[in-house]
């Protein structure tokens, strides 16, 4: 599998990151280094193994359902870029 | 040319914990902006999710309710996509092993059959924040009181073949989740909300149509309008020889249509992998075995045992289960004694529809069940007449005291005393000397004109069954 620089270009938008032209070209030459890497764990035969989700060998810790935390939202709203009355303000998103 | 409609469901339910799924912030509703959200639910470096115990028993309720495959080993994944009110950049959610797995719902049809409706899987996820617009001129406004709020995503298969159906379905879902006590089902308040899948083909064909998701409907009225305006759409679209695009639409409920909500396919694109911060969920046969035995009786289960138990008809006990306070209401009566068939007489008649026309939940009925139980009473020992007891009803809905108080200060018990009956009867005989003789001639329907005579001369106070009768020996 390699990726073209269409879906390099794809895959920046997808992520918000913008790069220029000559950086798209670098990123799918590296790109591809890493993805034919990869590929060779597909001469691996796999069929009877259980996918791995998780490197660690355990199993989820569960809480019990109680509240702990308390409301520290000035201390959050002062580190905020930018705070309404008690709203965090972004620029206007119109769907 | 002949449509046929495919439907299938995604219900998000609000799972009614005190704290969010991976955070010991509050859940609780209605709470000033942003006191509700900790550095979990922000999305701020170097914290950690921890999943709360009481969300993996909720979804393990609501899979064993619907006999679905339970996946003991399931995995959280991230959905990656941008927007203001989610934080992270991603959600937590489940992608390729969901904790429920397949599982189905038996629904009743228009025509009086049953359908199985497939439930393909459901999953755990947190909800995002909410993003308010027209607050700040330039500015939208977040608040993150609802991100991490657990959600329990409950897909069906697309076995829905008209909106009449599909809310069907979603109400059976939304009586279930409040049974089994894991969602308040509250629509107003964004607990439970559905999105429809909706896509039609020509009658016969095996192939599916191309869907619209519709998005952002808050009632099951609205469900069925949106489903109806968006099947309408779809038909002129492919009448006209055009095609439809698989795109989220917005349902506008003033103006009663469907609209485009993403133009950019890239937005669909939501690259999930399984979440390192976050270890497999390993449910014991333990957990599994004790959630079992305390699930609560089911809908379906009480609606048999209403039937064969109490004989109850297919339709009473039906109406009687659809809603669990309603089918706690009835219960209630019936362990205060109440006569069962009488009683689900009144609570389906008098008391919904006077909580109709008030817009009152059952639970906040004025009247309570052990109230409403003694009236039923009342009627059953034959102290008041069904006829009165819809007065007294009226007299205890406004708070005007208990139903025996209300009887003695009225004076509205029944009059038992056989002369004084008769004593009327042979007034109302002597003056109506006319009928009488219409009906010795054999117009018997004017029986029922000399019973209203005797009731309106006791102001319904007699005992019908025995005005009837002694009319009856007064008339023959």
């Amino acid at each position: 599998m390699s990726l073209n620089k269409e879906q390099v270009k794809e895959i920046a938008q997808l992520a918000k990151l913008s790069i220029n032209d000559s950086e798209i070209e670098q990123s799918t030459i590296e790109l591809n280094n890493i993805l034919s890497l990869m590929a060779e764990l597909g001469e691996i035969e796999t069929d009877h193994v259980e996918p791995m989700a998780h490197p660690l060998e355990m199993s989820q810790r569960l809480r019990e359902d109680v509240v702990s935390e308390a409301d520290l939202s000035e201390e959050f709203q002062a580190i905020a870029p930018k705070t309404g009355k008690q709203h965090f303000l972004v620029p206007t998103v119109i769907e | 040319m002949a449509w046929e409609t495919v439907i299938g469901l995604e219900i998000h339910s609000q799972l009614n914990t005190k704290s969010k799924i991976f955070s010991g912030a509050s859940t609780e509703f209605g709470a000033e902006p942003n006191t509700q959200a900790c550095a979990v639910d922000l999305g701020l470096p170097g914290v950690l999710p921890v999943l709360n115990k009481e969300v993996v028993n909720m979804a393990l309720r609501f899979g064993l309710a619907v006999n679905a495959k339970i996946n003991q080993h399931s995995i959280f994944a991230r959905k990656n996509y941008f927007y203001p009110d989610l934080p992270k950049g991603y959600q937590i959610s489940q992608f390729e092993i969901p904790i429920v797995g397949k599982g189905a719902i038996d629904i009743s049809t228009e025509e009086g059959g049953v359908k199985m409706v497939g439930i393909t899987r459901a999953h755990l996820e947190e909800d995002a924040g909410k993003s308010i617009h027209d607050l700040y001129e330039d500015h939208s406004a977040i608040d993150f009181n609802r991100a991490g709020t657990p959600l329990l995503e409950i897909v069906s298969e697309p076995d829905m073949r008209s909106a009449k159906e599909a809310v069907t379905y979603a109400k059976k879902i939304h009586a279930l989740v409040q049974y089994i006590g894991i969602c308040d089902g509250n629509m107003q308040e964004g607990s439970f909300r559905c999105d429809a899948n909706v896509s039609i083909r020509k009658k016969g064909s095996k192939k599916l149509g191309t869907r619209a998701e519709l998005k952002n409907i808050n009632s099951f009225k609205f469900l069925e309008k949106a489903i109806n305006i968006e099947i309408e759409r779809q038909q002129d679209i492919l009448e006209d020889g055009g095609e439809v695009v698989q795109e989220t639409r917005l349902y506008d409920a003033v103006k009663n249509e469907t609209r485009s909500m993403r133009t950019k396919e890239e937005a669909n694109d939501y690259r999930y992998f399984p979440d390192p911060d976050l270890l497999p969920v390993d449910i014991e046969d333990e957990m599994l075995t004790e959630i079992k035995n305390s699930l609560p009786e089911l809908p379906t289960e009480k609606k048999n045992r209403f039937i064969s138990e109490i004989g109850l008809s297919d339709y009473d006990a039906e109406n009687l289960t659809a809603q669990k306070s309603l089918a706690d209401y009835y219960e209630a009566m019936l362990n205060d004694g109440a006569e069962a068939k009488l009683s689900a007489n009144w609570v389906m008649g008098e008391l919904s529809a006077a909580l109709n026309k008030n817009q009152i939940d059952v639970q906040d009925s004025p009247i309570s069940a052990r109230e409403l139980s003694e009236l039923v009473k009342r009627i059953s020992d034959d102290t008041i007449s069904g006829k009165i007891a819809k007065d007294v009803f009226k007299a205890m809905w406004k708070g005007n005291g208990r139903v025996d108080d209300i009887i003695e200060s009225q004076g509205l018990k029944q009059m038992t005393d056989v002369a004084a009956i008769e004593d009327i009867i042979d007034g109302i005989i002597a003056n109506n000397i006319e009928q009488v003789e219409q009906f010795k001639a054999g117009n018997t329907k004017l029986l029922g004109y000399f019973v209203g005579q005797v009731m309106k001369a006791t102001q319904g106070k007699a005992n019908p069954k025995q005005v009837n009768k002694i009319l009856n020996d007064k008339l023959s």
